[in-house]
């Protein structure tokens, strides 16, 4: 009877009969997104890239005066990250003292530390609201890192993908210019950059491109050249990642039956081979974003990063680190805010890897 | 194998050459000059300066100086006196008034009382003992770390070990330098913030700088040791019924060591040669800032010589680990 029964259901089913056959779908992203959510830490991760990311966005109303014109009003963040108050130096909030007990407050033997409750974390040493300035300085950080993404992308894994279709004496000629580069310290290079357009001298020149320049760089805050210097030095091991890959599935059989069938060569590359080795791509530069923000901040500490008064966590850090015995929250508090980008993307990179991973296919 | 220690030596004169090369023509191709970032000097003086430091001759003619005075070696009867311009790091007297003097590397344009041989007599010293004991922490750390965690892999102690590998990967010890400063100097006030010296004031430098090495090392000891472990010859070991630790260290340890130690060279390499972040936060007077302070300041002799330094300790490092995979691999064999 039962079986009876399972048999009926199922020509019932063949025949279109409404039963909902529900199929959980297969490809390799929904697997691996599926996976991903498993993974606690990946999940913590992503999370703390996207409060970060709102707060960077929406620090002040820039978003909207994009479309309504006039002046961002500060939203987010309680105040602008520029706003001197030097009456207002280095005051402290009172639950900060209890969490710093060195810092004594005036008052105490030994005391030193204005109490005021106006801003939430505290001043620095001009005034400037350091909650303001922490949220500010999320943009100079997640600029950089998906800025550094978009150009590490677009030249390496195109000037890879180029190497590694064509082979031969391109593939042989590019690589090796990738192996120059890659043999030259670009820390140097960056610097150098860094130190002949920022000069005093440079300001000066109007009608030069030098000038010209230095003076995108200015109103931007300074970010410009720190898009350059991370470009030039950032796109070098996606590109051999990508020729590396590329190698592997140019001799596979479905490439050649597609170029047996006549199919253009760039259709080729951005319909088949692209789609497949957009895993590793993708774990590879989540992984190098970590990276470019270090860099960033190792620009700022040794004065070549943003401009001020623009706030970066790593240039925090730096003034910070001058009064880290006195008022120890301006360092410890933007570099934990480094940290915490760090290990988010760390770990987010960390489980794309795993979720990615081929040889897990099926596991769940 | 005598042989091919000669010849890497050779070939490391080689790499000096073209990092030599190649660090002058990209240093002299930036314009601005060790003078020019001052204020403005009157032009009869700026042509003294350049004449006294040789800048106005041709840059080629610069070049083979430059590498004539640290490459020949001389002997002088002259009275052995340290000037500026003829400071040189090897002095050995000969008997009857000469002396052997070699490697003389130049003036520093921007600190005007020294010599690049000063900053390497002076500064090397610490940063090369800070390197060493971050490396001896890195490995003395790392090592077991990776080991426990391939293992135990999958338990607790996997996670707990390749935690704290994702931890000092992830903070960069610009974000973790204060921090320790404040907890371990300011907040318990076990260690000094700053300085170099004593043992109070080298342990937080050396564990900053020590502990995203330590994780590189973990992480790749782990994996390599996982891959090892699953080789027949190690079942047979347990076949034969040896204790799980000598099996371990005799025969799992070393095959996978390979990857470890192929890092370890360049680790080694980066962290003698002074960290600027490290040093900056904690006051250790190394020679960091003058890898990049040299250059902002277009010091060309100490950016020269930092560089050659750095190559030459590199290429050195990594020749240490060649002749390291033999002992590891008596397979590997050099003719």
């Amino acid at each position: 009877m039962a079986v009876q029964q399972q048999a009926a259901s199922r020509v019932a089913g063949t025949q279109g009969a409404a039963l909902p056959v529900r199929r959980r779908e297969a490809s390799l992203w929904a697997d691996a997104w599926r996976r991903l959510l498993k993974n606690k830490a990946a999940v913590t991760g992503g999370i703390i890239i996207l409060i970060v990311l709102v707060m960077a966005i929406f620090a002040d109303t820039w978003v909207f005066t994009l479309f309504t014109g006039g002046e961002p009003q500060p939203l987010l963040a309680p105040q602008s990250y520029e706003k001197q108050s030097l009456v207002d130096n280095n005051v402290v909030p009172h639950w900060l003292t209890v969490v710093f007990p060195t810092m004594k407050p005036v008052g105490e033997v030994g005391g030193y530390a204005k109490l005021s409750d106006k801003f939430i974390l505290g001043a620095d040493y001009n005034g400037r609201d350091l909650l303001s300035r922490i949220i500010y300085g999320a943009r100079v950080s997640l600029a950089v890192a998906f800025v550094g993404s978009f150009i590490s992308l677009l030249i390496g894994v195109v000037y890879g993908t180029i190497s590694g279709y064509f082979g031969g004496r391109v593939d042989n000629l590019m690589m090796r210019f990738v192996d120059v580069m890659y043999g030259f310290p670009d820390i140097l290079f960056v610097i150098l950059l860094l130190a002949f357009f920022r000069s005093t001298t440079a300001a000066a020149e109007e009608g030069t491109l030098r000038g010209f320049f230095t003076m995108i760089d200015n109103s931007m805050g300074g970010m410009f050249f720190i898009f350059v210097g991370l470009g030039v030095t950032a796109w070098m091991s996606m590109a051999r990642l990508t020729r590396g890959q590329i190698l592997s599935l140019r001799e596979k059989e479905f490439i050649e039956a597609a170029r047996s069938i006549g199919t253009f060569d760039i259709r080729i590359m951005t319909r088949h081979i692209l789609p497949n080795i957009l895993g590793p791509i993708v774990v590879n530069q989540t992984l190098d974003i970590p990276r470019y923000i270090a860099t960033e901040a190792f620009l700022s500490f040794i004065g070549l990063g943003v401009l001020r008064p623009t706030p970066s966590w790593g240039a925090m850090i730096v003034d910070g680190s001058e009064a880290i015995r006195t008022y120890p929250h301006q360092a410890i508090i933007p570099a934990l805010a480094l940290a915490i980008i760090m290990f988010a993307f760390n770990f987010l990179g960390d489980g794309l890897r795993d979720a990615l991973d081929p040889r897990l296919k099926g596991s769940d | 194998m005598a042989r091919y220690i000669a010849r890497r030596l050779l070939w490391l004169l080689v790499v000096v050459f073209f990092v030599s090369l190649i660090t002058f023509g990209f240093a002299r191709a930036v314009p601005g000059g060790p003078f020019s970032a001052e204020k403005k000097l009157p032009a009869a003086v700026l042509a003294q300066l350049e004449k006294k430091y040789n800048l106005d001759a041709p840059l080629w003619q610069q070049y083979l100086s430059y590498m004539g005075d640290i490459l020949i070696p001389r002997i002088t009867g002259e009275a052995v006196e340290g000037s500026l311009l003829s400071d040189y790091l090897i002095n050995i007297p000969l008997g009857s008034d000469l002396t052997f003097q070699w490697m003389n590397f130049g003036p520093s344009y921007k600190d005007r009382s020294r010599t690049v041989n000063d900053i390497f007599r002076e500064n090397l010293p610490v940063s090369f003992e800070l390197g060493f004991y971050a490396f001896i922490l890195a490995v003395v750390v790392g090592l077991p770390l990776g080991v426990v965690a391939a293992l135990k892999q999958n338990t607790l102690w996997d996670y707990l070990a390749m935690s704290v590998a994702i931890f000092g990967v992830s903070v960069p010890s610009i974000a973790l330098g204060p921090i320790f400063i404040w907890l371990f100097a300011v907040e318990l006030a076990w260690f000094l913030p700053s300085g170099w010296g004593s043992w109070r004031q080298d342990v937080l430098p050396a564990v900053v700088l020590g502990v995203g090495s330590s994780a590189v090392i973990a992480r790749l000891t782990r994996a390599s040791l996982l891959q090892v472990v699953r080789e027949d010859y190690i079942r047979t070991a347990r076949a034969k019924g040896l204790r799980e630790g000598v099996i371990v260290v005799r025969h799992a340890l070393r095959n996978s060591l390979i990857p470890v130690v192929t890092v370890m060279g360049p680790i080694f390499a980066f962290l003698v040669t002074g960290t600027l972040v490290t040093e900056t936060i904690f006051g250790v007077p190394g020679m960091g800032k003058y890898f990049v302070g040299s250059i902002t300041n277009r010091d060309y002799p100490v950016i020269m010589g930092t560089i050659l330094f750095f190559a030459i300790i590199i290429v050195l490092a990594n020749l240490i680990v060649d002749l390291m995979y033999a002992w590891l691999d008596p397979r590997i064999r050099y003719t």
